[in-house]
């Protein structure tokens, strides 16, 4: 049900009237809520020229702190979502498979590592493995912890989509394959899945956002990701809360383009689905 | 394994996580329903204020919430919950459990209105009844049948969440394993119980809200 449309009649007189006020009244709470932010800012003189001036006329702010920040928030998220996939396709695969043992095995695991607080994981590789050991360079060990609970993570995630997305399909899809003589095996292959990752496609740009926002978990790790550098930021400029602040906008300009993405790819693939 | 109840206190770092959980799940439900009644509001200002809040909470990280409540709310805009240094961290780290996932709240809520079939709400106003009425009457009983389904996920994900709340110094349970592996090095054993506090706390919130979502299921 498309929610404006329906829930509400074309609006007569005296409803436009209450309309009215009632835009009068959100009004008054956005400015008052604007006015209190500022007053508080105001008080605590986060308001000064000099704390946000830098993001506009100094470059360094940007080439020695946000883009390295960037960079470390799009590497982990980059290869996480990779190795993510591979994980998701192999148990995905592996739940769907006609052999009852490792069909079980592979639910065991999706399951627990749905189940699991990211955090945890990641708490854990680090100060249990990567930070301990030699497994990884040093350097390295911060973002092999992310990378490690990030993957087992959305691997789960993604391995329960392929699953869905396999089920999703019309019953005629399979039964032509075996009927032309491909095994199970070949039918999930060469049919079904290749159908199921098209479809899932919108969900998994989706995911992405997840593992963008999840990379910030590394901040407790000591990874240096956007966060991380927006506290450095803050300490070197003296300017914490606009740092913060804008490392913020860079998380929702990103994260909403790519949900935007997301219900274009959707909305392409209802609309193709729709003439075949 | 066994000296690490002896040696930490696990329990108590447990209990934070439950309350936590609690204290958030209410915090957002509440939360969560006043912003979906704005998204479906017929006042177009009042929609935007709802839209711009789940926008802008979804796409943020949850770690970037709670230490700019330490580290920007608390220490520079003077806004602390409590003078004590521990009980600020977990108020805080209540709230911006609560803020944050009253965005997932309010869309669940309104994948709940959209299951409810264009002919119910027609019905409705050709009965005479109006906005309101429709609202409470027919549409929102509906509605939240439709709805428990993604509400229980969304609880499960804040359970899970509450975890976050280490990063600004709580000891719950991500921050006694912290502590008990820095120490004591790598134990699969501990990380397995608290996985499996976890999983206890999750999984009868999921089969509880799939079994009712089932229940209470709108014939059609």
């Amino acid at each position: 049900m498309s929610t404006q449309a329906v829930l509400f009649d074309a609006p007569g007189p005296r409803a436009r009237l209450r309309h009215r006020i009632l835009t009068a009244v959100g009004a008054i709470l956005v400015i008052g809520i604007a006015y209190v932010v500022y007053l508080q800012f105001q008080k605590a003189g986060q308001l000064k020229a000099f704390m946000w001036e830098p993001f506009v006329t100094d470059p360094d702010v940007w080439t020695s702190y946000l883009i390295p920040g960037l960079k470390g928030t799009f590497t982990a998220a980059g290869i996480s979502i990779v190795l993510a996939v591979v994980f998701g396709l192999l148990f995905g695969m592996g739940r769907l498979s006609p052999f009852a043992p490792l069909r079980w095995f592979c639910s065991v695991i999706v399951e627990f590592f749905r189940a699991v607080p990211v955090l945890l994981m990641m708490v854990f590789a680090y100060f249990g493995y990567f930070a301990t050991s030699n497994l990884v360079p040093n350097q390295h060990a911060p973002l092999a912890a992310v990378v490690t609970a990030l993957t087992l993570y959305n691997g789960a995630v993604i391995a329960e989509l392929v699953r869905s997305g396999v089920h999703g399909l019309p019953k005629g899809q399979s039964e032509a394959g075996l009927s032309v003589g491909l095994t199970s095996g070949q039918v999930l292959r060469s049919i079904q899945l290749p159908q199921a990752l098209t479809a899932m496609l919108p969900a998994l740009v989706g995911q992405l956002v997840v593992v963008l926002k999840d990379s910030a978990l590394g901040y407790g790790i000591t990874y240096l990701e956007l966060l991380n550098w927006s506290k450095t930021l803050g300490s070197a400029y003296a300017n914490t809360v606009p740092a913060y602040i804008v490392a913020g906008i860079l998380f929702i300009v990103i994260n909403y383009t790519l949900t935007r993405f997301a219900v274009y790819l959707e909305g392409r693939m209802k609309k193709r689905r729709a003439r075949a | 394994m066994g000296d690490i109840f002896a040696d930490y206190d696990v329990l108590g770092a447990v209990w934070v996580t439950i309350q936590l959980s609690i204290l958030g799940s209410i915090g957002a439900l509440i939360l969560g329903t006043i912003v979906a009644v704005l998204r479906v509001s017929p006042v177009a200002v009042l929609r935007g204020l709802g839209t711009s809040y789940v926008n802008t909470f979804r796409n943020l990280p949850l770690t970037l919430l709670m230490v700019f409540s330490i580290l920007g709310l608390s220490f520079i805009l003077q806004l602390s919950v409590s003078d004590d240094f521990a009980r600020n961290a977990f108020w805080w780290a209540a709230i911006m459990l609560a803020v944050y996932h009253a965005a997932y709240i309010c869309e669940a809520l309104r994948s709940g209105v959209n299951t409810v079939p264009v002919g119910q709400a027609e019905a409705a106003r050709s009965i005479g009844l109006g906005f309101g009425q429709s609202l409470r009457e027919v549409i929102l009983p509906q509605a939240f049948r439709g709805a428990i389904a993604p509400l229980g996920s969304v609880i499960i994900a804040l359970i899970k969440n509450s975890t976050v709340a280490a990063v600004i110094g709580v000891g719950d349970s991500a921050g006694l394993l912290q502590v008990i592996t820095e120490n004591e090095g790598a134990s699969l054993p501990t990380f397995f119980f608290f996985a499996m506090v976890f999983v206890v706390l999750t999984l009868p919130i999921g089969l509880w809200t799939t079994s009712l979502s089932r229940k209470l299921a709108v014939k059609r």
